[in-house]
C-alpha cells in the first residue's frame, strides 16, 4: 500500500476452528475498536480458512472496519507453516502497525514465528493495551518475579505484536456498523514446512468449567503436597465452586495443567474467589477478574495476597478449611436470610 | 530472584539455579528416541557459565554432549534475540533431525522460544506434544493437546517440539549415572563462535523495551480475621451464607 500516512491499521487474527470464531476474537475486536478511536484509525480482522465466508458474517459487526478473508482448501486446518505463509504476506502487503493475537495455542505459536520472519517484538499475555497519539503500543505484562508489571514498547520494529489470553478483555455489548469484506491471496505455493494432521479431536467443555464458575477455589504452593489438594476441591464443591491452581501445584505434578488459573493460564470471573496457600503473585492474580469476594488463607500473614483481596485468614489451612467445611454443611441456623 | 527496576533485568544470583523442569521431560524423551532408534542427544542451554555444574545434570541423564552458549553480550536478550542466539547454535553443530525443548520456562513463561527457534531454522514445528515417537518410514509422529483439542500429527524430520509434562517421566538419576557421565564432552560457546551479528543479540538485538515497571492498583489491605483458626473458619461460613454462597 503506496501512502499508508493518513491510515493506520489494527489487525486481529480472527481465530476459528470448524468455522467457529474463537471467543477471544469478539474480545480483541472490542479492544481493537477502543484503541483506533483516533481518526485515521482502521480495524482488520484476519480470517484464515476452508469455506469461512458464514464465518466472516459472524465477525461483520463486531467491532471491525473491514475483514480480509483467505480461503483455500489448503487452509482448511491449521499446520504452522501454511496459516504462517497467509499472515506473512498479508502483512507484508498492508503494513499494520498493530497486529493482536488470542494467547491461545493456535495464536501464540503463529504469532511467534511471524515476529521471528518479520524481526519485530511480541509482548506474550498481555494484560492490556495501550496506544499513544503517536501511534506507539504499550503491552501491560505481569513481570517475571511477581511484584510488578512491566509496560513493554517495540520501538523501532513494525508490527507491533501483542497475545492476549482469553476472558482479560470484554466483548462489547453493542454492535457496531458493518464491515467491509476483502478477499486476499490465500496461495500456498508450497507444503515445505507444514506437517500432516492425522487425526483431531475436540476438546469438549464441560460446564460447570473454570471459566464460567462463579465460585473458584484456589490452591497454591502453600497446599505442600498431593495428597492435601482433596481439601481445596472438597471446599470448592461445598460452595458449589470449581478448584483451581496457581502455577506450583501443577509443576509439582499435584494437578493437571488444565486447573492452572493465571496468565498463562485461565482467566476466571468468579463471585467469589478463595486462595488456599496461595502467595499472590501478579502472573496469577492477573488471571482472576471481576470477583465480588477475594478470601485468602495463607499462614505468612506478610503474603502478597493480602494485599489483593477483601478477607484475611492467617493461619494453618490443614485448620481452617475443615472448619470451614464443617461449618458450612451445617444446617442452617434459624432466622439467618 | 530480584527485579532491576531500571532495566527490568532479572537478577537471577539469588535463583537456586536448577534446570527447567519441562527440560527435564525433554530430555529424557530425546534420550528415549535415541535408546530405540539410535542417533546423539546434545543438550544446549544458553547461560552464565557458573551453572555449568547444574547443567552436567544432563549428562547424567543420558545427553551424550553438553553445549553451554555462555556470552555477557547474550544477556537482555527478548524471546526472538534468544531464539535467534539458540538457532544459530542449532546451525553450527551440524545436521539435526530434532530440537525438543519444555514447553514454558518457569521464569517468564511466554512459550514462543521453540516457535521461534524452528522458523530461524526454516523448520516445522509443534507445541504442547505429549506424545512423540518415529513412524515406520523414519516420519515423527507426534500427538499433541492444548486447550482446543487434541491431533495427533505425522512430519518430516527435521522439527522443532517443545513438549508438555504428560510426555514421560523423567528417570531416576544414580550415582552411578553421574559417574558414568565424567568424561562425556562439555563445549562452551561464545558469540564469537557462532553466525551472529552483534545486532542480533542481547539487549541490541531485541525488538521489545521495558518502558517501565510499576507496581499494580492494588484493593486496601485486606480485612484480617482474627481468633483460633476454627474461629475465623466460622466468621468467614458466617458472612458466606450471608452473601448466598452456601451451595443448596
Amino acid at each position: 500500500m503506496a501512502n499508508r500516512q493518513p491510515e493506520s491499521r489494527i489487525w486481529i487474527f480472527a481465530e476459528q476452528r470448524s468455522g467457529q470464531p474463537a471467543d477471544v476474537v469478539f474480545e480483541l475486536l472490542g479492544k481493537a475498536r477502543l484503541l483506533a478511536a483516533a481518526p485515521g484509525w482502521k480495524v482488520g480482522a484476519l480470517l484464515i480458512g476452508h469455506n469461512v465466508s458464514g464465518t466472516a458474517a459472524l465477525l461483520e459487526n463486531r467491532g471491525a472496519d473491514e475483514i480480509l478473508v483467505a480461503d483455500n482448501p489448503g487452509l482448511e486446518d491449521y499446520r504452522g507453516g501454511n496459516y504462517l505463509a497467509v499472515v506473512d504476506r498479508a502483512v507484508r502487503n498492508y503494513q499494520p502497525d498493530v497486529v493482536l493475537f488470542g494467547a491461545t495455542a493456535m495464536g501464540v505459536d503463529l504469532a511467534s514465528r511471524l515476529a521471528a520472519r518479520l524481526r519485530t517484538g511480541l509482548s506474550a499475555h498481555c494484560i492490556d493495551l495501550e496506544l499513544n497519539e503517536k501511534g506507539e503500543l504499550a503491552a501491560v505484562i505481569p513481570w517475571p518475579g511477581g511484584d510488578f508489571l512491566g509496560r513493554i514498547v517495540c520501538p523501532r520494529h513494525r508490527p507491533q505484536m501483542a497475545t492476549v489470553s482469553p476472558g482479560i478483555f470484554d466483548v462489547p455489548r453493542s454492535d457496531f456498523p458493518e464491515a467491509e469484506v476483502l478477499t486476499i491471496d490465500g496461495a500456498l505455493n508450497s507444503d515445505r514446512g507444514f506437517y500432516r494432521i492425522l487425526e483431531k479431536k475436540p476438546e469438549e467443555r464441560k460446564p460447570g468449567d473454570l471459566e464460567n464458575a462463579r465460585v473458584v477455589v484456589v490452591g497454591g504452593y502453600g497446599i505442600g503436597a498431593r495428597e492435601n489438594w482433596a481439601l481445596v476441591e472438597e471446599l470448592a464443591s461445598v460452595l458449589g465452586g470449581v478448584a483451581g491452581a496457581t502455577r506450583p501445584p501443577v509443576d509439582e505434578g499435584w494437578v493437571n495443567a488444565d486447573l492452572m488459573v493465571g496468565q498463562s493460564g485461565r482467566t476466571v470471573h468468579p463471585r467469589l474467589y478463595i486462595g488456599v496457600g496461595v502467595s499472590g503473585h501478579l502472573h496469577h492474580l492477573v488471571g482472576v477478574k471481576g470477583t465480588e469476594l477475594k478470601v485468602a488463607v495463607n499462614q505468612d500473614t506478610r503474603a502478597a495476597i493480602f494485599d489483593h483481596c477483601d478477607l484475611g485468614l492467617a493461619g494453618d489451612y490443614r485448620e481452617i478449611i475443615p472448619a470451614l467445611i464443617a461449618a458450612l454443611k451445617e444446617p442452617r441456623a434459624g432466622g439467618d436470610l | 530472584m530480584t527485579i532491576d527496576r531500571e532495566t527490568g533485568t532479572m537478577i537471577r544470583r539469588d535463583v537456586p539455579s536448577v534446570i527447567n523442569p519441562l527440560d527435564r521431560h525433554a530430555l529424557e524423551a530425546s534420550v528415549r528416541i535415541r535408546e530405540r532408534h539410535g542417533g546423539r542427544v546434545t543438550a544446549l542451554s544458553m547461560a552464565p557459565d557458573d551453572v555449568l555444574p547444574v547443567l552436567k545434570e544432563s549428562l547424567a541423564r543420558g545427553a551424550d554432549r553438553l553445549v553451554l552458549l555462555s556470552d555477557r553480550r547474550f544477556a537482555g536478550g527478548d524471546t526472538l534475540a534468544t531464539a535467534c542466539v539458540i538457532a544459530a547454535a542449532v546451525g553450527h553443530l551440524g545436521t539435526f533431525d530434532l530440537v525438543m525443548c519444555g514447553d514454558e520456562t518457569t521464569d517468564s513463561g511466554t512459550a514462543q522460544v521453540s516457535a521461534q527457534i524452528a522458523e530461524f531454522l526454516d523448520v516445522p514445528n509443534i507445541m504442547h506434544v505429549d506424545d512423540c515417537g518415529v513412524s515406520p518410514d523414519g516420519d515423527l509422529r507426534l500427538h499433541s493437546r492444548n486447550e482446543e483439542g487434541a491431533f495427533t500429527a505425522e512430519g518430516q524430520t527435521p522439527m522443532v517440539v517443545s513438549v508438555t509434562a504428560d510426555i514421560n517421566e523423567p528417570r531416576y538419576v544414580t550415582l552411578m549415572d553421574v559417574l558414568d557421565s565424567e568424561g562425556k564432552e562439555v563445549l562452551i560457546l561464545s558469540a564469537d563462535d557462532l553466525p551472529l551479528e552483534e545486532s542480533w543479540i542481547g539487549l541490541e538485538g531485541s525488538p521489545t523495551r521495558v518502558l517501565e515497571l510499576f507496581e499494580p492498583e492494588r484493593k486496601s489491605r485486606a480485612e484480617m480475621l482474627s481468633g483460633t483458626p476454627a474461629e475465623q473458619a466460622a466468621v468467614l461460613a458466617d458472612r458466606l451464607r450471608r452473601l448466598g454462597f452456601r451451595n443448596g
